[in-house]
């Protein structure tokens, strides 16, 4: 069955409010009931439920396609992206959604990811480290077309933050570099135009908020949208980086 | 009250934006980058097949170069681009993919040997060169000669996006997100900042800057089905038109995708027709050969959606809940090319409509037919970026006309156009910023601050009134059905009334809420008067050109007029409690083109009607090329005797391809 012919049912929402800057807010679930249409994914409901029943209503959404990873909550229990999830999968017509936690919350679905995966950018130095300079009038360097496809691989996390909010060690340590961050690094390492060794990387990431703080409870590969190979990138970053040591 | 001063403040924080923001930061410019959202979450993630580049390293794009670039880029735009921003263009992409590589974008390269591929239905054997293994390999795109089109799988904008934001990270560009431009700060015709207002506490701030550049993206959400992103609301070319001096320019060149896929509008790239899908009608039956015999499913995509939209209207569409639709074929890929070149294709279809592509025969067709997808027109510059009327702006970008694109821009020519513009306009803008000085008083800064907070303060202070909600629903329905792909008079002139009213009612829209921060119904409220106004550019301007141009397609008035309408619509707003903008033209010069007016190839001929200065000018072209040719002038010194044009830094310099160096 096409995942479009769904419809007609009564969708009964419960959703997590809260505005941490109103002094008067207090954290409650609000309830919400929706006529489900064909191939309803939760940012129609969404809209749905802003446009006619409570404009209230914070979340983020942008790209509406699971490409941005801008619209990470947590539903019925289980981090998804909001965008790609079809209301047609909850058989029983109920679905609670709460914003995801280890991430500073906005306001209601609101948390703002954006600040926290820039401080890991900023802490894995998440850019090309090299003196080389190139002429960009002339030929690219020539890169191992395999080389190339592995290291794409690693650059399609979209920072949605569902391994984040999924990782036991993150929860418990706020300063973890996370899924993300080592994915990230596990990226650039694997980067031919990237000069820095595992030293270098050793010296940002050596410690037990970074390659040693994982605990390979691996929910973070569970959970990733884009299907990054995460356990596989973490393992393998800790083995070379325990040489270091 | 908040004020922050910069020597240079950019708005929008896509590819165009951060790319331009590097370009002042790297001349030790302090440069802001203000956003509605995390920058890598910016809609230019969301470009998927590829960036066109004339890199020529794969077999089925050698023999490409910057002059087969620039005529496809002019035929393409039905001859309404700038063709001196064309050349500017098509001169500096390869350099920018070639930055690009260096910034860590993992481009797919050439694998030397035989590799299969799908050409016209059929497969094919295809054997690349060794010399070329490990180099920047392209795909096929429509309305382009050769394979062009630069890729990372099909997430390429993704990519782009994480090696720029990377890059503007590493040259400690101050990048503030959820933030979001109220007005421009202007004065006797000179842009000195912007009010801004923070998404997260509601709080105004001015920002003071020797110089400001709007790169916000198009305004694909003045209508309701469209591939852009909820954010693309055309924000930056509505704060410009505000001003009351800067104009837009073509603002009714609006483009609409054959292929973004069924109900959702998610964007399907023309990759999927690049690699080799075929699109199908209710009978299963491959129907653009039958249309377009020479370029068939890889026409312009203003060709393709119209042949789409002309088979449904024929009774060949496929019915659906969704109205009629066309089915996307690209199974006849076979599924390891999908699952490795078009994986997110995949994903998409899998996710939002339970349908594998890959899998064989119709299980795997996918229901698609047009939406709107881009916007040609925006906030209308000189080729370096700067506004014709407000100095101190510029633009780059989706955002901007400078105009690349003309009526139809071809797949592969935005996300390259976004680096490219970030590149040449970044560099002019920090010209400007560095030979200029802040002159704008305190008290003026504040004026515009104050003026935006008593906006605010009257929005929440109505008691009776409408919801907005349903005015801007309206507005993106008439836009819809009477600015889309098939326009004529009767409709755009309802479209126009109608809009004109909205106006007027979304001016006096109630919010429930009364608090400043984190309501989203608030910033509605502000936010829809100002789409209206561009809604009311696109559809007006649309009523008055009463010819066919690429994507604007008039029912009445089927032939493209040269002798007419070969020029710009500019609109300005000057008067704030107006409804309608105040229109003026701009003349495309004929006798400067290097390219002069022709046939474009698709459809029959005898649909334009002249320009006499066409043929005068081709005759002009001819000789010149003719007498250089004879005296063993090679292409560059030919091309500069046709149509000189300056570039910043090195960006006018030859670009090396692999067996003919620089030649």
């Amino acid at each position: 069955m096409s995942k479009n012919e769904s419809k007609g049912r009564e969708l009964l929402f419960s959703i997590l409010k809260y505005n941490p800057r109103d002094p008067e807010s207090k954290p409650a679930f609000v309830e919400y009931r929706l006529t489900e249409t064909p191939g309803m994914t939760l940012f129609i409901a969404l809209n749905k439920i802003r446009d006619s029943l409570d404009a209230d209503l914070s979340f983020d959404f942008v790209c509406r396609a699971g490409i941005c990873g801008s619209c990470g909550m947590v539903i019925n229990g289980k981090p998804l992206l909001a965008c790609r999830t079809l209301t047609a999968d909850y058989a029983d017509g109920k679905i609670q959604i709460m914003p995801m936690p280890a991430f500073e919350l906005i306001k209601d679905l609101s948390v703002n990811t954006g600040k926290w995966m820039e401080a890991m950018s900023k802490r894995v130095e998440s850019w090309i480290h090299s003196n080389e300079v190139h002429d960009i009038t002339k030929l690219e360097e020539p890169i191992d077309p395999d080389v190339a496809d592995e290291t794409f691989e690693l650059d399609r996390c979209i920072e949605c933050g569902l391994c984040v909010t999924s990782c036991g060690t993150a929860l418990m340590r706020p300063n973890f570099v996370g899924p993300a961050g080592l994915n990230r690094v596990a990226r650039f390492q694997m980067d031919p135009h990237d000069k820095r060794t595992d030293a270098d990387f050793y010296e940002l990431v050596g410690d037990d908020d970074g390659i040693f703080g994982c605990m390979s409870l691996l929910a973070c590969e569970d959970h990733c949208p884009k299907h990054l190979p995460l356990q596989e990138k973490i393992a393998y970053m800790r083995r070379k980086l325990v040489a270091q040591r | 009250m908040k004020i922050t001063y910069c020597d240079a403040l950019v708005i929008g924080g896509g590819l165009a934006g951060l790319r331009a923001a590097v370009a002042t930061q790297k001349r030790g410019l302090n440069t802001i980058v203000l956003s509605l959202v995390p920058v890598k979450r910016s809609h230019s993630a969301a470009a998927q097949g590829g960036m066109q580049a004339s890199l020529g390293n794969a077999k089925m794009s050698q023999g490409d170069n910057e002059d087969v670039h620039f005529m496809d880029t002019v035929k393409g735009s039905d001859w309404g681009c700038d063709q001196d921003v064309a050349r500017m263009f098509v001169n500096t992409a390869p350099k920018a993919i070639r930055e690009l590589s260096n910034w860590g974008v993992p481009w797919t390269r050439v694998r030397k040997g035989p590799h299969e591929a799908v050409i016209n239905a059929e497969r094919t054997t295809i054997v690349e060169d060794d010399e070329a293994h490990g180099l920047i390999t392209s795909r096929d795109f429509g309305g382009t000669k050769k394979w062009r089109t630069c890729y990372t799988a099909d997430a390429t904008g993704h990519t782009m996006l994480f090696g720029v934001a990377n890059e503007a990270m590493k040259q400690e560009v101050d990048i503030r997100d959820r933030k979001e431009v109220l007005s421009l700060i202007h004065e006797d015709n000179v842009c000195h900042g912007a009010v801004v207002r923070d998404l997260i506490t509601g709080e105004l701030e001015g920002y003071v800057a020797k110089g400001t550049l709007i790169a916000t993206g198009g305004y694909g959400r003045l209508y309701q089905t469209t591939t852009n992103a909820v954010i693309c609301e055309g924000t930056g070319q509505a704060a410009a038109l505000e001003t009351g001096v800067a104009t837009l320019g073509n603002m009714e060149a609006v483009q609409f995708h054959p292929t973004p896929i069924v109900p959702s509008g998610i964007l399907l790239t023309e990759g999927c027709r690049g690699d080799g899908g075929v699109l199908r009608d209710v009978d299963g039956y491959r129907f653009m050969p039958d249309y377009e015999p020479e370029k068939k499913d890889l026409a312009s995509r203003d060709v393709v959606s119209r042949r789409m939209m002309e088979h449904i209207r024929n009774g060949k569409g496929v019915p659906s809940d969704f109205g009629d639709h066309l089915w996307l074929d690209i199974s006849i890929l076979g599924r390891e090319h999908i699952e490795k070149n078009l994986r997110d294709v995949q994903e998409i279809a899998q996710q939002f409509n339970g349908i594998d592509p890959a899998d064989e025969g119709a299980a795997g067709w996918l229901p698609v037919r047009p939406a709107q997808h881009y916007s040609m027109g925006g906030i209308r510059t000189k080729p370096t970026g700067e506004s014709q009327k407000l100095s101190g702006l510029f633009s780059c970008g989706e955002a901007a006309c400078w105009d690349m694109h003309g009526f139809n821009r071809l797949g592969g020519n935005s996300v390259s156009e976004t680096v490219v513009s970030g590149m040449i306009v970044g560099n002019y803008f920090a010209h400007y910023c560095e030979d200029h000085e802040m002159t704008i008083s305190t008290k003026a800064v504040h004026d515009a601050i104050l003026k935006q907070e008593h906006y605010i303060e009257e929005i929440l202070s109505r008691t009776e009134g409408e919801d907005i909600f349903p005015i801007k629903k309206r507005m993106q329905k008439i836009m819809d059905d009477n600015v889309g792909i098939f326009r004529n008079g009767d409709s755009l002139q309802s479209a126009v009334d109608e809009l004109q009213e909205l106006l007027v009612r979304s001016k006096k829209a109630i919010v429930k809420s009364k608090t400043k921060a984190g309501n989203p119904e608030l910033e509605e409220a502000y936010r829809v008067p100002r789409m209206l106004k561009l809604a009311l550019c696109v559809a007006y301007g649309g009523l008055l050109r009463t010819e066919s141009r690429g994507a604007h397609y008039r029912e009445d008035y089927l032939k493209r007029d040269d002798a007419n309408w070969l020029k710009r619509t500019l609109t300005a707003w000057p008067d704030d409690t107006a409804t309608l903008p105040e229109v003026s033209y701009e003349e495309l010069d004929i006798m400067k083109m290097e390219i002069p007016p022709a046939f474009r190839g698709y459809g029959a001929k005898g649909m334009t009607i002249e320009n006499p200065l066409s043929q005068k000018r081709q005759e002009e072209v001819d000789a010149v090329r003719e007498k250089l040719e004879a005296e063993g002038k090679d292409r560059y010194e030919i091309q500069a005797a046709l149509m000189d044009y300056a570039l910043p830094l090195n960006y006018k310099e030859k670009n090396e391809r692999l067996g003919v160096g620089y030649e």
